[in-house]
């Protein structure tokens, strides 16, 4: 066998090693890189090295106390890592567990020659590597240097080379972007006219795009490889997408292991893949992505992640292979066949695991939230989640994961039609986030495999799984519950059908009640017929040798369970879900907190949870781990088969908390608060009561059946109000009105009312102040608690506000009496467990308009910079133990944290980048200062922020608002920093004595305009001139396009930073203002902040 | 949509109403109640029993009969024609582990062609298929029939719906049991459930699939070395890679004094049984080892050349049976991942005189490989040839092929 010179490779012994974390949350870059960095840091510290971690997401698993040993919350970009590197003296750097943002990062401090000077050496895959990787030039020139194919393309740094580029392959063309995360920047142009649009917008960001052959209809495959520095290679796992090329991968449905390649298609690609990993010389883990023609064996490589990825994260949960932590060992060099398999314990890491079930990851996307935004689906990722099913059926994963994604789906196909013949074809051709749903409707109609296959170029057999689920709700159809045959009954199960779907395909006799009843009837009758669940392992080697392992999943094609309860009876934790908008990494990192806390109790524990970007599914994050669906069915199953003693709902977001009734309900111990008492917060009506009998003010409000009354009840408390309905036809859930007129185009356009979708219409107060109180309490008494006060007012959703803790500006009597409010609610609803209630204030006049019975998202941040762990508070009060409160208090602290927003607009094309009551963030961070105002600095530039130094441009809006911002626009005068302002601001500027640049506005809209100036706003942003941008709306209505939008747009578009809260842009100017010199922006370990 | 439209739709009418679902899938001989008649069933009902009594239900396809021998399975996630068509699965029911079989049909073949790729034999060479899910429709360019199809054509009978995790689970802890497959309708399922299971042990299965004559395949290169092929139930994956590599291979029957023929190496084949079975062969190796000619192994082939060279063999715990095996050069840190099946292991940690370990596998340290320390003599344990699985090994054919030439 070939002989290479790799025999004598000393293992490294660093002393320390620098880890970058890849920030907040975003559209491109989630929860995978909590996983991948927090094994990491396990498999440097199972080694005694020392070990430093710089990430400003707060909320993450990595950023714990108890693992890496000093953490800074700092950006991570090359200003903030260097004085990381001069403070700390790190030996090595690894650069692969922190996405694209920690690649950047690291291929900029090597640019400026900062590794080299401090002497820092990049562990694992050489930068050389990474930069071939990353440049598709000079990707491609490697690839055809050892006669492998690869798209036709051209690198273009300008507009007429790409033009030039693409009359020479021929329109359909791909655009990409070079250095981009989540294909950002990229797209399919059929003509002239879009390749100028898209080339345009993409080289105002990056320096290079790519003009490439557009492989429409090939498949799309990728493998997971693994190489270590004696240049062993395998491949952990392939995935198979189940869309077509030309939907990037985080937005297809993608399937573990491929099911369609042939052992010569699979072990061609694989051995392609070794061969060109071996030649590009990774060490650790990377990704290769290949095209394959649908109707030969032409292959072309797409491109190579060297690096940790959400692909990794998706292959080392769907296959047990614990990839991050083997990378990491693998960057110290050692080999593959020393490093031990933690999960089998009796195989090596040099294997390739068998699987004996199938793996389907669905993208969860949120797009409704957005005004304005394309819902189609392409080379550019929109979806901010994903869930992860497991089946030893297609069938069974597929509708795992359509349920998983919590979208309302029942499954695959559901009892009624939700889309209109004529517009199926569209919905088929121009994918979005409907399609799979649209394919099986269209089966259900009529519609050949062969002619969908067409349409969307899916691969058949996908489609006949589909096929397969409609035909057998047709056959269910037939029969009434009673009567349903239990061959049939054991098939639908086989095929995924859960017990709700079922109730609602049978025939009966009245219509389906809401609530579980029916679904609980059916489970009955299927328990009664003795059609049950079995459990199963993931033992990465198909049963071949007896393996220990916890990592479970539950299937219908089978007969035979795994494993057996044990003893000591376990209790259960409800994850979270799905990573969406308003519930993320925060609830994983209760959720993984609870887990250890029921551990250091000296409990076994059971997690049930399906997002792979997760820790909480981590093989050693607890005792049992069910990659499951959180539904009443699963979470019964598990809990009668665990034989467990008791369920924890309160600290996994919004989803497991729903459970909490119906499993009280069904006899289930539900921890913490009386399911009585969680209904009784939950429910509006009694909540509401409770409040009034308490003597505690809230805000005004009315359930309504129609939009008259609606009308007159605002007409009664006086407009602005808040509308929540029930049913939402389009666009987002909640709105504000602030006249008839608005009532009306909201209701009608975008609602349903009636008797059976009542609104929900409370008064919406103006100007307050928001305040949030996050406590645990014991048997209705507070056991520890936080108040964090938001710098937005009121109106700005609170996942969207800046926080602030401890509170810096909030009167000490409206602190006291927000105290005395919380401990009133919890002593009435005899709480047990975390909580949290969101409060506004307005002149010392307080009122509650949210009070939630579980953990809420800022309980990681309160807890670290209180360094007291406040899930752990809360299970130790739901376990019933005695607890003492924490002895230290928040007014003692001579440090502040802000945690900031991170938003993902410049994803999604066309979305209007506003604040409002409906949530648009996808991330957040938050950093820690001396002062609020070091600390919102910290936090805003890592967030992607820069300091402005070319040019502020301001547009701010109405008139109150023109004068909150008078003093911020005298200091900024004082910057010595050009300032732009658009007509109506520059008037008013002008008034008060402050010169700026006037800029007219893009459309002739409104008497603001100023067709005499010269240059428009559009024009100032794409000249350059502009790196920071203050937008305050005129209002928040939704309106057609106006001046504002385009100039929001454009801002976002050029990755400009963006300001549209009158109260944060303060706070902004401010703290520019303060800090004049980046230095005094302290870079600190989060341990000496105490 | 109305509930009663659906029988209008002209998609779906097949499987539609009740009457149509017993027409379709359930033959009134069957002997089935009319409630299991309603029910949607893929096929018929069919079992497997094993030997001490496990009995494991599910629904037939393939040929209609009943069947018996030795049931033995494969981790593989893909490679279904190939393993079915390996002679060393002669004589077994083979379960495979991946729980969704038949996905890509079986591939287009050239009736003219004695060696093509996707088929390592000119036939099905196991008993019979065991597996959890088969696809009857399938998405593949290059396939032409469904694997159900395939198996109606060669005569042999499949089961799905097993649980196959639990089968592999309890063949793994007792070994290969033997058993039967008992189809219902089958015209032979009471012979077969009362006859003793066929035991593929305790006869020569190597005369089984070895060839009978010499065959030359020629790689048209001229002046190419000449590799003599002794067929124990030889890969035609073996073929195409020495030819592949410019070497011209003449198959040889097991028995065939392939001493006296004329030849640059040889290469001993894979081949399915006891190594005990074929003493003739052994006896011949032992006389090859006393000349310098280029001498190869594979997998039975490994085991012949070692009993030759006085290594002994035992059973192991648990048998290799995947395509994900790591093996490691004894003495270096290059690990290979490999594709294995077998259950008996040659004895690495005595070598005799002249001899070494060269192989090793990572996860449980038994041998996979030996080779003489100063003649070109050298054998594997795994399958450097893949089909199915990986080709990370294929450097061994090259190997021989320096010695040869």
């Amino acid at each position: 066998m070939n002989k290479t010179s790799h025999e004598n490779i000393e293992v490294l012994k660093p002393r320390k090693v620098l880890i970058l974390g890849s920030g907040a949350l975003k559209i491109g870059e989630a929860g995978e890189f909590d996983y991948s960095g927090s094994q990491a840091i396990k498999a440097l510290k199972e080694e005694g090295i020392k070990t430093v971690l710089v990430n400003p997401n707060i909320a993450t698993i990595q950023t714990s106390e108890d693992l890496a040993d000093e953490v800074y919350f700092l950006p991570v970009n090359a200003h903030f890592v260097e004085r990381v590197i001069e403070r700390e003296k790190p030996d090595g750097l690894l650069l692969s567990f922190g996405g694209q943002t920690a690649l950047n990062c690291g291929i900029e401090l090597d640019d400026l020659g900062i590794l080299e000077k401090h002497g820092v050496e990049v562990f694992g895959t050489p930068l050389d590597t990474i930069r071939t990787t990353e440049d598709r030039h000079l990707f491609a020139e490697v690839l055809h240097s050892i006669g492998m194919d690869t798209p036709r393309s051209r690198a273009c740094e300008d507009l007429e080379s790409a033009l030039e580029a693409a009359e020479e392959i021929s329109f359909p063309v791909m655009v990409r972007s070079a250095f981009s995360l989540g294909g950002k920047g990229s797209g399919i142009a059929r003509n002239v006219e879009e390749l100028k649009d898209m080339a345009t917008n993409a080289l105002a960001t990056v320096p290079q795009i790519l003009v490439e052959e557009y492989l429409e209809g090939w498949k799309e495959i990728e493998y997971e490889v693994v190489r270590d520095a004696m240049n062993n290679c395998i491949t952990v796992c392939n995935m198979e997408n189940i869309d077509a090329l030309g939907i990037h991968t985080g937005e297809s449905i993608v399937v573990a292991p491929s099911q369609t390649l042939s052992d010569r298609d699979y072990h061609r690609l694989r051995s392609i893949s070794i061969r060109l990993i071996q030649h590009l010389g990774v060490v650790g883990e990377c990704n290769v992505q290949f095209a394959l023609h649908p109707q030969s064996d032409e292959y072309r490589i797409i491109e190579v992640n060297a690096r940790l990825s959400r692909s990794s994260a998706l292959a080392s949960k769907a296959t047990g292979y614990p990839l991050a932590f083997v990378a990491a060992k693998l960057a110290l060099r050692h080999c593959l066949i020393d490093v031990p398999n933690s999960i089998t314990q009796v195989t090596a890491s040099c294997f390739e695991p068998a699987l004996d079930y199938c793996v389907i990851k669905m993208p969860r996307w949120d797009l409704k939230k957005f005004r304005r935004v394309s819902t189609s689906l392409g080379s550019e990722m929109k979806s901010v989640g994903e869930v992860m099913a497991i089946g030893r059926g297609f069938e069974e994963a597929l509708q795992k994961a359509c349920r998983m994604l919590g979208v309302g789906a029942h499954g695959l196909v559901s009892a009624r039609d939700h889309f209109a013949e004529e517009n199926l074809q569209e919905l088929l051709v121009v994918p979005t986030e409907e399609r799979i749903f649209a394919i099986g409707e269209a089966l259900r109609k009529g519609w050949s495999v062969e002619k969908i296959h067409q349409l969307t170029h899916i691969t058949p057999w996908f489609l006949e799984r589909v096929l397969e689920v409609v035909t057998c709700q047709q056959h269910i159809r037939q029969f009434g519950l009673n009567d349903l045959p239990s061959g049939l009954f054991r098939r639908a199960k086989e095929l995924g059908f859960s017990d709700n779907q079922i109730s609602r395909a049978v025939k009966r006799e009245t219509q389906i009640a809401p609530g579980y009843a029916a679904a609980l009837e059916v489970r009955d009758r299927r328990e009664s017929l003795g059609i049950k669940p079995v459990v199963k392992q993931i033992d990465t080697l198909a049963a071949e040798y007896p393996a220990q392992t916890n990592f479970l999943y539950m299937t219908y094609n089978g007969s035979v369970d795994d494993v057996e309860p044990k003893d000591p009876a376990p209790y259960v934790v409800l994850g979270g879900g799905a990573y969406r908008i308003g519930s993320s990494v925060e609830f994983d990192w209760c959720a993984v907190n609870a887990v250890q806390a029921l551990g250091r109790s000296g409990h076994r524990t059971v997690m049930i949870n399906y997002n792979p970007e997760t820790v909480s599914t981590d093989y050693d994050s607890c005792d049992r781990l069910y990659f499951e669906e959180l539904s009443l069915e699963r979470v019964l199953d598990i809990f009668e088969r665990e034989q467990s003693q008791g369920v924890v709902i309160s600290v996994g977001g919004q989803i497991p908390n729903q459970l909490a009734i119906p499993l009280g309900n069904r006899g289930v111990k539900v921890l913490g608060t009386k399911v009585e008492d969680i209904d009784r917060a939950e429910n509006r009506e009694k909540f509401s009561s409770l409040l009034d009998d308490l003597g505690i003010d809230q805000p005004e409000w009315r359930e309504l059946t129609s939009v008259e009354d609606a009308r007159s009840f605002a007409e009664g408390c006086g407009y602005p109000v808040l509308i929540r309905p029930s049913y939402v036809l389009s666009g987002a859930a909640m709105s504000v009105a602030h006249s008839d007129d608005e009532m009306d185009s909201y209701l009608k356009a975008a609602a349903d009312v009636s008797r059976e979708h009542p609104v929900v219409v409370s008064k919406f107060i103006a100007g307050a102040k928001e305040i949030e109180w996050d406590g645990v309490a014991q048997d209705g008494k507070v056991v520890c608690y936080a108040i964090s006060e938001h710098v937005e007012n009121a109106g700005v959703h609170s996942g969207d506000a800046t926080m602030v803790f401890p509170s810096q500006r909030l009167y000490l009597e409206t602190s006291r009496r927000i105290k005395k409010i919380s401990k009133l609610i919890a002593e009435a609803l005899n709480i047990t467990g975390p909580y949290n209630i969101q409060f506004i204030a307005r002149d010392n006049h307080i009122k509650v308009i949210e009070c939630n019975l579980r953990a809420s998202r800022s309980f990681p941040f309160v807890s670290k910079i209180l360094k007291e762990n406040f899930i752990e508070y809360a299970i130790r009060c739901m376990l019933g133990e005695k607890v003492d409160p924490p002895a230290k208090s928040a007014f003692e602290f001579d440090f502040v944290g802000v945690k900031a927003p991170q938003f993902s607009f410049s994803r999604l094309k066309g979305a209007d980048p506003l604040l409002g009551v409906e949530m648009a963030s996808t991330g957040e961070v938050a950093c820690l200062g001396d002062h609020v105002e070091e600390a919102y600095l910290k936090a805003m530039l890592s967030v992607g922020f820069k300091l402005p130094k070319k040019g502020i441009l301001l547009t701010t809006g109405k008139i109150e608002d023109k004068v909150d911002f008078l003093e911020s626009a005298r200091k900024l005068q004082s910057l010595d920093i050009p300032v732009y302002a658009t007509k109506g601001t520059h008037d008013f500027l002008k008034e008060n004595d402050i010169d700026t640049k006037a800029l007219r506005m893009p459309l002739r809209d409104d008497e603001f305009t100023g067709d005499d100036i010269p240059m428009d706003a559009i024009e100032a942003i794409e000249k350059g001139l502009i790196d920071l941008v203050i937008n305050i709306p005129r209002s928040l209505e939704r309106k057609d396009l106006t001046s504002g939008y385009l100039v929001r747009r454009k801002t976002v578009d050029y990755g400009i930073g963006l300001l549209t809260n009158v109260q944060a842009a303060n706070l902004f100017v401010d703290a520019l203002w303060k800090i004049r010199d980046p230095e005094e922006l302290l870079v600190k370990p989060w341990r000496e902040y105490c | 949509m109305a509930e009663g439209s659906i029988l209008g739709d002209p998609t779906l009418n097949q499987n539609d109403s009740a009457a149509n679902i017993s027409a379709a899938n359930i033959s009134a001989a069957s002997g089935l109640t009319s409630t299991d008649i309603v029910s949607w069933q893929p096929g018929r009902s069919a079992a497997l029993e094993l030997e001490d009594g496990v009995r494991f239900e599910g629904f037939a396809f393939g040929a209609l009969k009943s069947i018996s021998g030795e049931v033995v399975f494969a981790t593989g996630l893909v490679g279904y024609p190939e393993s079915l068509t390996d002679p060393s699965y002669r004589g077994q029911l083979l379960t495979l582990t991946y729980p969704l079989v038949g996905n890509y049909g079986v591939p287009r073949r050239d009736p003219d062609l004695q060696i093509q790729e996707g088929f390592e034999s000119s036939r099905i060479q196991a008993q019979a298929l065991v597996v959890q899910r088969l696809s009857r429709d399938y998405s593949h360019w290059n396939s032409s029939q469904s694997l159900d199809d395939w198996l109606v054509s060669e005569g042999v009978p499949g089961i799905e719906g097993v649980d196959v995790r639990a089968l592999t689970q309890h063949l793994r802890q007792f070994g290969s049991l033997k058993g039967r497959l008992l189809v219902e309708g089958s015209s032979n399922r009471d012979e077969v459930q009362n006859a003793p299971c066929h035991d593929p042990g305790s006869v020569n299965v190597v005369a089984e699939v070895s060839c009978s004559e010499p065959i030359l395949h020629s790689s048209g290169v001229t002046g190419a070395p000449r590799v003599v092929l002794v067929d124990c139930g030889a890969k035609t994956s073996i073929v195409r890679s020495l030819i592949a590599r410019g070497a011209d291979v003449l198959q040889v029957p097991w028995n065939h004094d392939f001493v006296s023929e004329k030849a640059d190496a040889v290469l001993l084949s894979n081949g399915p049984g006891n190594p005990k079975m074929t003493e003739e062969t052994v006896e011949m190796v032992s006389r090859a080892l006393g000349e310098n000619r280029p001498l190869m192994g594979i997998c039975l082939g490994n085991q012949l050349l070692s009993l030759a060279a006085g290594f002994d063999t035992y059973k192991l715990d648990f048998g290799h049976r995947g395509q994900n095996q790591p093996c490691y050069e004894v003495g270096s840190r290059r690990c290979y991942v490999t594709s294995q099946n077998h259950g008996y292991a040659v004895d690495g940690s005595n070598p005799p005189a002249g001899w070494q370990e060269w192989y090793r596998n990572a996860n449980d340290a038994s041998n996979e490989g030996v080779r003489h320390s100063s003649k070109p003599f050298f054998s594997v344990q795994f399958h450097p040839e893949a089909n199915p699985g990986p080709r990370d090994a294929e450097g061994l054919f090259d190997l021989l092929l320096e010695f040869a030439r």
